[in-house]
Parts: C-alpha cells; sequence; structure tokens
C-alpha cells in the first residue's frame, strides 16, 4: 500500500482516537498532522511500521502530551495528562477504541450549519484536505478555511459532545448524519467522481459501525447500485437516460455488492427512505424494469418524504407501467412549476399521447429552467425530433 | 459548561393580552406549569420576566450626546422577552431544556448561547 493511501485510510480513525483522548479538535488535528509529517519522513527510509495506525496513534498522542506539557495553560484546559508516554512496540490495534462514530455525530451536529457539517465531515473523517474540499464545493480556499475554523470553533465554545447521541435523540441525528452523506454523493454524482466515492466509503465506514442501523444499509446500497451506472449517465457531455443506457458500461460487481446491503437492510426490517430508495434504484437496474412495483414504490416513498419531486418520478413509473394518462393526470396535480424535470416529464408524456404542440411548449418550458449543459443538450435535441 | 436561554415570544401570548385569554384554561394553566418545571430544573438559574418589549427605551451615544428612541434595539417581535442560565453538561442538554420552553412552540424561539467561562 502506498503511504499516501495509508495515511488517507487511517487519518480519521487517527483523528478520532485523538479528539476522543484530548477532549479538543484543534489540539488533535494539529497532533495527527505532526505524526503524519514524520511518517512520511520516517516511512520510507526506515521502513513502514508493523502496524500503522498504532504508530501513527501513539506518536501523535505522544507530541499532544509533550506539547501539553510544555503550555500549562493547556494543561488545565485538557482531560489527560498524567498518561504515561507510551512507544510504538507496546500498543497494538485493540489499545485504541475506534471513535469515528463519535467523530461523525459531531460532525454532523444540527447546530452547524449544514454546510459546515459537509465540510467538517471530509475534513475529519475523510482527510481531505482544506483547498480539496474548497475546490469540489466551488468556493475559495479561504472561505473554506472560514468555515472550518468557525465550525471547530463552536464545537468547543458551544459544548457540542463528542459522543454517539443517546437513544431518544438517535434517530433525527441518524437522519443528519446520513443527510450529509448523501449530499456530498450528490455532489459528486452531478460529475465531481472523487466526491462520490469519498461518499461510499463513508457509508461502508457507518455500516461497519452500526451494522444493526437498516438506513445505514440502505444509503449505502443506494449509492453503490447509482454509482455503478456512472460512467453510462453521460456521452459526449449530454445526459444518457437509463433506458437509454449503455449496460455494459455498469458496474455489475457494485451493483451486485448494492444489492447485498440492500438485503441485509430489508433483513434488520428496514422500511425507511433511503431503503426504499435503494430498492428502486435496484429494480431500475434490472433488464426489463417492474414499472407497476417501481410506481407502488415511488407512492411508498412519496408517502414517507410527502415530497412532490417523488410524486413526479411515481408519474413517470405509472407512465412506462403502460398508463400515460393516468401519469399526465396526476402531474397536473404536482405544485412543481419551477422545476425543469416536471416539464421535461409532461413533454415526454404529451409526446406519447401524440399531443405534439403541448409537449413542444412543455420542452420550451423545460429549457427555459435547466441549468446544467448536459440536460440542455438532451432536451434541445429532444425538441429537435420532435419537429422532424 | 453554562449557557444563557434567551427567550424571544415572538408571536407567543403573554399573560394579560388578547391571544393569552383565547387559550383555554388547561393551555394558560400548562405554561405555568412548564416555566415552572423548568425553573426547578437542576442546574437552572432562573431569570427576570421582562415588560414588554414596546415599553423599552433604547439608548446610543453619538459624539458625547445621548440619543434615545422608544423602543427596543431589535423589532418588537424579535425582543427579548426573558431569560434564564443553565449549568448542563452539554450542548444537547441546553438544547433539550430549550425545546421545553412555552415560547419555543408557541410562536417564539429560544436562542441558547454558551456564556464565556473564566
Amino acid at each position: 500500500m502506498t503511504l499516501e493511501r495509508i495515511f488517507r485510510d487511517e487519518w480519521g480513525r487517527v483523528l478520532a482516537g485523538l479528539i476522543g483522548f484530548l477532549g479538543d479538535f484543534d489540539l488533535a488535528e494539529e497532533a495527527a498532522q505532526e505524526a503524519f509529517a514524520i511518517a512520511a519522513e520516517r516511512w520510507p527510509r526506515d521502513g513502514t511500521p508493523a502496524n500503522p495506525r498504532a504508530w501513527l496513534m501513539t506518536t501523535a498522542r505522544n507530541r499532544a502530551v509533550d506539547r501539553i506539557r510544555r503550555d500549562r495553560t493547556l494543561a488545565a484546559k485538557t482531560r489527560l495528562l498524567d498518561a504515561p508516554q507510551t512507544t510504538e512496540d507496546e500498543v497494538d490495534e485493540t489499545t485504541f477504541q475506534d471513535e469515528r462514530l463519535e467523530l461523525i455525530f459531531t460532525c454532523c451536529h444540527p447546530a452547524l450549519e449544514l454546510d459546515a457539517q459537509v465540510a467538517l465531515t471530509l475534513r475529519t473523517l475523510g482527510g481531505l484536505r482544506t483547498d480539496e474540499i474548497a475546490r469540489a464545493f466551488l468556493v475559495p480556499e479561504a472561505t473554506m478555511t472560514k468555515r472550518l475554523v468557525r465550525a471547530r470553533r463552536k464545537i468547543k465554545a458551544a459544548g457540542i459532545p463528542f459522543r454517539v447521541p443517546p437513544e431518544h435523540l438517535l434517530p433525527d441525528r441518524l437522519a443528519a448524519v446520513l443527510a450529509v452523506v448523501y449530499l456530498i454523493f450528490n455532489e459528486g454524482y452531478g460529475g465531481r467522481g472523487d466526491l462520490a466515492a469519498e461518499a461510499i466509503r463513508l457509508g461502508r465506514a457507518l455500516a461497519e459501525l452500526m451494522p444493526d442501523e437498516p438506513e445505514v444499509h440502505g444509503l449505502l446500497a443506494l449509492m453503490l447500485v447509482n454509482d455503478a451506472r456512472r460512467e453510462a449517465r453521460f456521452a459526449d457531455g449530454t445526459l444518457v437516460l437509463l433506458r437509454d443506457q449503455d449496460r455494459s458500461l455498469w458496474d455489475l460487481d457494485q451493483i451486485a455488492e448494492g444489492r447485498v446491503a440492500l438485503d441485509r437492510a430489508l433483513a434488520l426490517g428496514g422500511r425507511g427512505p433511503y431503503v426504499v430508495q435503494a430498492a428502486i434504484a435496484s429494480l431500475h437496474a434490472d433488464d426489463p424494469q417492474d414499472w407497476p412495483q417501481l410506481a407502488a414504490l415511488y407512492g411508498e416513498l412519496a408517502r414517507l418524504t410527502g415530497s412532490a419531486v417523488v410524486e413526479l418520478n411515481r408519474a413517470a413509473a405509472i407512465a412506462e407501467a403502460g398508463d400515460p394518462e393516468a401519469a399526465l393526470a396526476l402531474t397536473e396535480s404536482l405544485d412543481l412549476d419551477r422545476y425543469h424535470y416536471l416539464h421535461a416529464t409532461r413533454a415526454e408524456l404529451l409526446r406519447r399521447l401524440n399531443r405534439l404542440d403541448d409537449a413542444r411548449s412543455a420542452y420550451e418550458r423545460a429549457l427555459e429552467l435547466v441549468h446544467s449543459d448536459a440536460e440542455r443538450h438532451f432536451l434541445e435535441r429532444r425538441l429537435a425530433e420532435l419537429e422532424s | 459548561m453554562k449557557y444563557l436561554l434567551l427567550i424571544h415570544h415572538g408571536e407567543t401570548p403573554t399573560p394579560g393580552s388578547e391571544e393569552w385569554e383565547q387559550l383555554s384554561e388547561d393551555e394558560q394553566k400548562a405554561v405555568y406549569a412548564d416555566y415552572q418545571a423548568i425553573n426547578q430544573t437542576p442546574g437552572v438559574t432562573p431569570g427576570l420576566w421582562l415588560q414588554p418589549p414596546e415599553l423599552a427605551t433604547t439608548v446610543r451615544v453619538d459624539d458625547g450626546k445621548t440619543l434615545t428612541t422608544d423602543g427596543p434595539f431589535v423589532a418588537v417581535k424579535e425582543a427579548l422577552g426573558g431569560y434564564l442560565v443553565f449549568e448542563a453538561d452539554d450542548l444537547d442538554a441546553a438544547i433539550e431544556l430549550a425545546s421545553r420552553v412555552p415560547a419555543a412552540r408557541m410562536g417564539g424561539a429560544v436562542e441558547v448561547r454558551p456564556i464565556v467561562e473564566q
């Protein structure tokens, strides 16, 4: 394994362990950075230690303790200090608890704004550098630095706890964590693939840390199955609809892995929004698709989320199941006039019902509202096909 | 950690107002009972209730000259109605207490501010 790979894999665990030990984000991050820098210098020369994680953790701990000893005011504020210096050989994996779960619940605390939750999660658990996160979210690095500094400061000054929330808070707080991971995934799904891969990494870690939570497996399944179709979603900068996608570009192993996660979620009794979405994604990967079943699942999802966008998807499934009239009637009732997919879907339905003038104006309305170039090209092509 | 909970009434009916009179007797009692329970929660130091923001006078000093305006510094709807101090383990505990303040569910809001540790 390359050094970089080890660093990326170990950063979250080492940092989480240090925060748990030191009770201080800034101090922990400085110590972790120091340990990783020492490793980068020594390992290529002396060889990678047998247990890189324990080495990194111990080195970082010792550095932090040194610093605290030198700085008495800091000493008064941190938990430890009587802790003896340890050497790298004395410790093994089991010496350090995995505290990544505590860390992700802290980073996704609802008292932090969503942008900050996302940035902090990528920085601390994902090990992305501030400039990488800034680039991924198309903001200047200085803005991202400020966002992270403010978030860490609030965690400390406002007393946001470093722990897995108690039972009565867990459902809401887990939903917040999953929302952050899914948001990161969707940023990546829009084209920046690194973020999608990062979200899947976080999803896998969560599934390992919370093996009994169906929604965690549901989210992982959803991300795996959707991401497996990434290569086929765009051709020459144009969006390719699912039914027109080149299936040979799909990553079938990853779809299979997603289905295993979905089965696990269902076996745990999962019926929540991520599980239902994963089931939908899985059905979409079948050929031919079971449209009546898909329409039913979209109905279930609409009930869970109250989302008009989901109702729009249900309309599309109803149309595919053979009833475009009913689908069109359903779209009439949706309050989504500013949403280009509403008009794009209506245009397709109207075309199928041979109401070509209505279809044309629906395409034109969709084009007024669309933002992404790939989708614009798609709509323009459909409109042109209508004219010929 | 110590927190100041700033209670903003917003649209919350306050005793004596017309809206307050429209609440049933049970609802009124529940509000009093909830505030009492909060004040008796371990860690809570009850604050003082303020007269309505309409009775506030706001003072500024500009170039040595004292300027007064009738009314609160912020909009009436956003003005402070009361406060309390809460000593708790962490922010989650303070958020839980804040969510039990009647104003938070009756059209107002509670702002939780950590107090600077001395």
